[in-house]
C-alpha cells in the first residue's frame, strides 16, 4: 500500500533539492516516518543488525584489500603482514573474520523469526524469496572469502566444494575446470575468488535494497500476525524503532566484541593457520560453523550426485515456503501444534550443524540421515498438513487490541501480587 | 498506564544528548583505525632510518643507497671538488638555501652548510631532481656530470655543482640533504 | 507457558544433550592420544599478559635449540623490542640481530651475498627452502614457528567446545605444545615404532617425526632459572604464543575498554528507549 508522503522540507535548500531529487523525501518516508506496527519485539531488530553487519564487512573488507595479495605464493604471508605490520591490521582482520560469523548468526535468527511469525505468508512472498536470495549470496560470498587466507582449510574446503560440480552429467568436469581455471584449485582460482568475493557484497547490497523496498510496500508483519488496520496500530519508525534497533545492536556488539577481543580464533579452524599444501590433506575437512548443516546433509547421502542434489534441495525448498504452509493463521503464537514442530525443527537444524563437524560414520551417519530426512519432512509434510488439521487459537481483532489485552493481563498480575 | 507528557525538556533531553554524544565518541574511535591503517606500516617505518657503512668509500667515490624508497647519493669528495664548491659566491646561486634538514631552515647554501662533516669530504643528498623528480646522472664514473662538475639531470637539463646545488636549468632548488649523522667513523645513519 | 510445556521442553533439551555426550565418549575412547591437560598461562583470560622474563627465556630456548630446524619467517628482530613482547631494548635487539647472518642481494655484480642481520630483518630460515628442510629431517618438514601456536589444538569434547566459546580459552595450541614436549615417555613393550620415528604419548598415533628436543639443562638460562624440561617447554611455548599473537596484550587491553564503553552505551540506550516508549502504551 503506497502511502502519501508526509515530508515537509524544512528550509529553502531542502525544498530546492527535493524538487530535483526526492532523496530526502524518500529517506524521511522510509526511515523517519514509516508507520511500523507498535508491537514489534526484539526478534524484529535483526534486520537492522544485518544491515550493520553488511556495512561492517564491506568497510573492513575494502580496507583489508588495500594490504592483501591474492596470489597463492603471497596470500598467507600478506595476511600475516596485515596482522603484524599494518596499523590496527590485527583488529580489522579479526573484525572481518568474526564479523562473518556474526553476520550468519544474525541471519539465522532473522530467518527463524520469519518462520515463527509467518512473515513469509501472503502478501510477503517476494520479501521472503528476496531474503533467501540474500542468504544464498551470503553463503557464496563467505565460501569464497574463506579461501583467501590460503590456509589448509581454505584450500581443501575449496577443493571439496568445487569438486561437487563434477557430478553434473556430461559437462561436469568441463565446468569444474572452468571454475578452477586449471586442473585443480590453484593460483587462478584464488585470484578469481578474490575478485568475486569483492563484487558479491555489492550484489547483496542491491538485493537488500529490493528486500527493504518490498517490505515497505506490504508493511512489516508483527508478532500476532494480524495486519495493520488503522493508524493507532502503528508508530513512526523514528524514534521508536531507531532507539530499539540501536539498543539491540549494542547488545549484539557486546557479543561481537567479546569474540574479537577475547577469543577471535575460536569460531575458525586451527588448520587454517597452516599454509595450503596440495600434497597434504588435513585429517578432517570442515567448513565454517554456519555451513555445517548443509555439509551434514551433503555427506548423509551415499551418492555424490545425490548428496549435491539433496543439499541444493535443502536451500531450494526455502524458496517455496510461502506456498508450503497452508495455515490461515500467520503467527505461531496462535498455532500451538506448529509451535512445537517449530522448536523440534530448530533443534534438528542445530543437530545437523553438530553432525556436520563430525565424521560421517557409525552413529553420526545414521543421525545425519535421520536429521536430513526430518528437515525435508518439516517443510514438505508438516507445514502443508498442519495448516489443514490444526485448530489455531483465536487471533486478536487488531494489533492495538492485542497490545491492550496484554497490558491488562500484565497489570492484573501485578495487582494480584500486590 | 501512559505517562503524561510533562514539560521537562531539559531532563528528557539530557539522556538523549548523553547517549548521542557517547555513540558519536564510539563512532569516532572506530573511525580512527580505519584511517590509520593507511599510514605507513611497521615495515615501512622500520626502514625509515638506515645505517650505511662508508668505510670502503675512497676519496672521489660515490655510492647510491635506497632510503624511504628514494635514491640517496653519498659522495666522498676530492680536495678539488671541495675547492670548486667553496670558491662560489653564495649570493650568485639560483637557490641560496642550504636545503639541509640538519640545519635551520634559513641557512645559506655555503659549502660548509652542504657537507655533512667538518672536513667537508662527505656529501649526502637525496638523488631526486628538484624540478620534476628524475634521478640525476653523476654517480658513476662514465656519467655526464654537467657543466659544474657535479650532477646532471638528463630529463630537462638541470646542472648541479660539486656541492649538489642547482646552477643552471629548470630546477629551482638545491638537492635535499636529509637528516643524517655519523654514528662513528665508518657508519652514517640517515633518517 | 503451562507446566507440562516446561517439562516437555526440558525432556527435549535433555535428550538432545545426552545425545552429544554419548557420541562424544565413544569418540574419545577410540584414540590412543593422551588427553592434554589445561596448563596455566599468564596470558590466558581477560587480563592476560605476557611475562617478559618468560618470553626472554623462551626466546633463548628457540635460539639455542629449535632454530636449527624451525624457521620463524614472519617475526622480525624489531618485534623483540616492541610493546607487549619480550621487552628487549632497541640496543639489545641490534646486537641480537647482528649475531645472525642474513641473505641479501643481488649486488651490483648480480650475486646474492650474506650480511649481518639488522633489526628490520625477519628471522632467517635454517634451510633455503622446504625441500631442503624435508631432506635434512627424514622427509618431515619442521613447521615454521610464526603461527604454530595457533595452528595446533586439542579436542576437548562436549560440553567444553561450547563452554570455551565464552570463557576466552584460546590456549589449546600452547597446552598441546607444552604437553607434547613433555610427552616423550618410554616406548611400551608391545608398541611397534617405525624406523626414524619417536614415541610420544600426546601425538595422535603416538609416532612422532621429531625426536625429543629438550632434556634437563639443554639450555643454561641467562637469568639463572633451573632449566628442567617442564620449565623450558613452558617458556618456549609461551614464546611461541607471543610469536603467533604479538598483539595479544594490546588486544585484550583494548577489549576491556571497548566492553566498558559498550556496557555504558547499552545502559544509556536502555534508558533512552524506556523514555521514548513511555509515550505510548506498550
Amino acid at each position: 500500500m503506497s502511502k502519501e508522503s508526509t515530508y515537509i522540507p524544512k528550509n529553502g535548500f531542502a525544498k530546492w533539492f527535493d524538487q530535483r531529487l526526492p532523496l530526502p523525501r524518500m529517506l524521511h518516508d522510509n526511515i523517519s516516518a514509516f508507520p511500523t506496527p507498535r508491537n514489534l519485539n526484539y526478534w524484529y531488530t535483526f534486520g537492522g543488525i544485518l544491515t550493520f553487519c553488511l556495512v561492517t564487512q564491506i568497510v573492513t573488507g575494502i580496507v583489508l584489500a588495500m594490504h592483501y595479495t591474492a596470489d597463492a605464493g603471497l596470500a598467507f604471508a600478506s595476511v600475516e603482514h596485515i596482522m603484524r605490520n599494518v596499523n590496527y591490521g590485527w583488529l580489522i582482520r579479526y573484525i572481518h573474520a568474526v564479523g562473518a560469523s556474526m553476520f550468519f548468526l544474525a541471519v539465522y535468527v532473522h530467518m527463524f523469526r520469519g518462520l515463527y511469525y509467518g512473515s513469509y505468508k501472503a502478501p510477503r512472498e517476494i520479501l521472503w524469496i528476496l531474503g533467501v536470495v540474500i542468504y544464498l549470496l551470503m553463503v557464496i560470498t563467505a565460501f569464497m572469502g574463506y579461501v583467501l587466507p590460503w590456509g589448509q582449510m581454505s584450500f581443501w574446503g575449496a577443493t571439496v566444494i568445487t569438486n561437487l560440480f563434477s557430478v553434473i552429467p556430461v559437462v561436469g568436469t568441463t565446468i569444474t575446470e572452468w571454475l578452477w581455471g586449471g586442473f585443480a584449485v590453484d593460483n587462478a582460482t584464488l585470484k578469481r575468488f578474490f575478485s568475486l568475493h569483492y563484487l558479491m557484497p555489492f550484489m547483496i547490497f542491491g538485493v537488500v535494497i529490493l528486500h527493504i523496498w518490498s517490505l515497505h510496500v506490504t508493511g512489516n508483519n508483527n508478532p500476532v500476525g494480524v495486519s495493520v488496520k488503522d493508524k493507532q496500530d502503528t508508530v513512526p519508525f523514528a524514534p521508536y524503532y531507531t532507539v530499539k534497533d540501536a539498543l539491540s545492536l549494542v547488545c549484539f556488539l557486546i557479543l561481537f566484541a567479546w569474540f574479537i577481543f577475547f577469543n577471535p580464533n575460536i569460531l575458525g579452524h586451527t588448520d587454517n593457520y597452516i599454509m595450503a599444501d596440495p600434497l597434504v590433506t588435513p585429517a578432517h575437512i570442515v567448513p565454517e560453523w554456519y555451513l555445517l548443516p548443509f555439509y551434514a546433509i551433503l555427506r548423509a547421502i551415499p551418492s555424490k550426485l545425490g548428496g549435491v542434489l539433496v543439499m541444493g534441495a535443502a536451500i531450494a525448498v526455502l524458496f517455496i515456503v510461502p506456498w508450503l504452509d497452508t495455515s490461515k493463521v500467520r503467527s505461531a503464537t496462535f498455532r500451538p501444534l506448529y509451535k512445537q514442530f517449530y522448536w523440534i525443527f530448530l533443534l534438528n537444524c542445530i543437530a545437523l550443524g553438530y553432525l556436520g563437524s563430525q565424521n560421517p560414520e557409525g552413529l553420526f551417519l545414521v543421525a545425519s540421515r535421520i536429521c536430513t530426512a526430518y528437515y525435508f519432512i518439516h517443510f514438505l509434510i508438516v507445514m502443508p498438513v498442519l495448516g489443514l488439521v490444526e485448530k489455531p487459537r483465536p487471533i486478536p481483532e487488531s494489533i492495538t487490541k492485542a497490545v491492550l489485552e496484554k497490558l491488562e493481563i500484565k497489570n492484573s498480575k501485578e495487582e494480584a501480587k500486590a | 498506564m501512559s505517562k503524561k507528557d510533562t514539560k521537562e525538556p531539559s531532563r528528557r533531553d539530557f539522556i538523549f544528548l548523553a547517549t548521542g554524544a557517547f555513540a558519536a565518541a564510539g563512532v569516532a574511535s572506530v573511525a580512527w583505525p580505519i584511517v590509520d591503517q593507511m599510514n605507513p606500516d611497521a615495515t615501512a617505518l622500520a626502514l625509515s632510518k638506515i645505517e650505511v657503512d662508508i668505510s670502503q668509500i675512497d676519496r672521489g667515490q660515490s655510492i647510491t643507497v635506497k632510503w624511504r624508497g628514494k635514491p640517496v647519493f653519498i659522495r666522498r669528495r676530492t680536495d678539488e671538488e671541495i675547492q670548486m664548491a667553496s670558491r662560489v659566491d653564495v649570493n650568485s646561486l639560483p637557490d641560496n638555501n642550504a636545503r639541509n634538514y640538519n640545519l635551520t631552515a634559513d641557512s645559506s647554501a655555503s659549502d660548509e652548510n652542504r657537507a655533512l662533516d667538518d672536513n667537508k669530504e662527505w656529501l649526502v643528498m637525496v638523488g631526486v631532481c628538484t624540478h620534476l623528480g628524475c634521478v640525476p646522472k653523476g654517480q658513476s664514473l662514465g656519467d655526464a656530470k654537467g657543466d659544474y662538475g657535479g650532477w646532471y639531470c638528463p630529463c630537462h637539463g638541470s646542472h648541479y655543482d660539486t656541492a649538489g646545488r642547482i646552477r643552471k636549468g629548470p630546477a629551482a632548488k638545491n638537492l635535499d640533504i636529509p637528516i643524517a649523522e655519523f654514528v662513528n667513523d665508518n657508519i652514517i645513519r640517515i633518517g | 507457558m503451562k507446566n507440562y510445556a516446561y517439562i516437555k521442553l526440558f525432556m527435549i533439551i535433555f535428550s538432545f544433550l545426552s545425545f552429544f555426550m554419548v557420541t562424544n565418549d565413544t569418540y574419545a575412547a577410540a584414540g590412543e592420544q593422551k588427553r592434554v591437560e589445561k596448563h596455566e598461562w599468564t596470558f590466558s583470560g581477560i587480563f592476560g599478559h605476557y611475562d617478559n622474563a618468560q618470553l626472554q627465556r623462551g626466546f633463548q630456548v628457540y635460539k639455542e635449540v629449535c632454530s636449527s630446524c624451525h624457521s620463524m619467517n614472519y617475526v622480525y628482530f624489531r618485534n623483540l623490542a616492541e610493546e607487549g613482547g619480550p621487552g628487549f631494548t632497541p640496543e639489545e635487539v641490534k646486537v641480537i640481530a647482528s649475531e645472525y647472518t642474513v641473505l641479501d642481494g643481488p649486488d651490483d655484480f648480480g650475486e646474492m651475498f650474506e650480511r649481518e642481520g639488522k633489526p628490520s630483518d625477519n628471522f632467517p630460515p635454517p634451510y633455503s627452502n622446504i625441500n631442503e628442510a624435508r631432506a635434512s629431517n627424514g622427509g618431515a618438514y619442521p613447521p615454521d614457528f610464526s603461527v604454530l601456536a595457533k595452528a595446533r589444538s586439542t579436542e576437548r569434547g562436549f560440553p567444553w567446545w561450547f563452554v570455551d566459546l565464552f570463557t576466552g580459552y584460546q590456549e589449546q595450541g600452547v597446552d598441546y605444545i607444552y604437553s607434547l614436549l613433555n610427552g616423550y615417555n618410554e616406548v611400551p613393550e608391545d608398541f611397534k615404532l617405525q624406523d626414524g620415528m619417536h614415541y610420544n604419548v600426546y601425538y595422535p598415533g603416538n609416532q612422532f617425526a621429531m625426536g625429543q628436543p629438550l632434556y634437563d639443562d639443554s639450555v643454561e638460562y641467562a637469568d639463572g632459572t633451573e632449566a628442567t624440561i617442564e620449565q623450558m617447554a613452558e617458556d618456549v611455548a609461551a614464546f611461541m604464543m607471543w610469536a603467533a599473537e604479538p598483539k595479544l596484550e594490546i588486544r585484550k587491553k583494548m577489549g576491556f575498554k571497548v566492553a566498558i564503553f559498550l556496557f555504558v552505551l547499552a545502559g544509556l540506550l536502555y534508558y533512552s528507549k524506556k523514555k521514548i516508549w513511555s509515550r505510548i502504551e506498550h
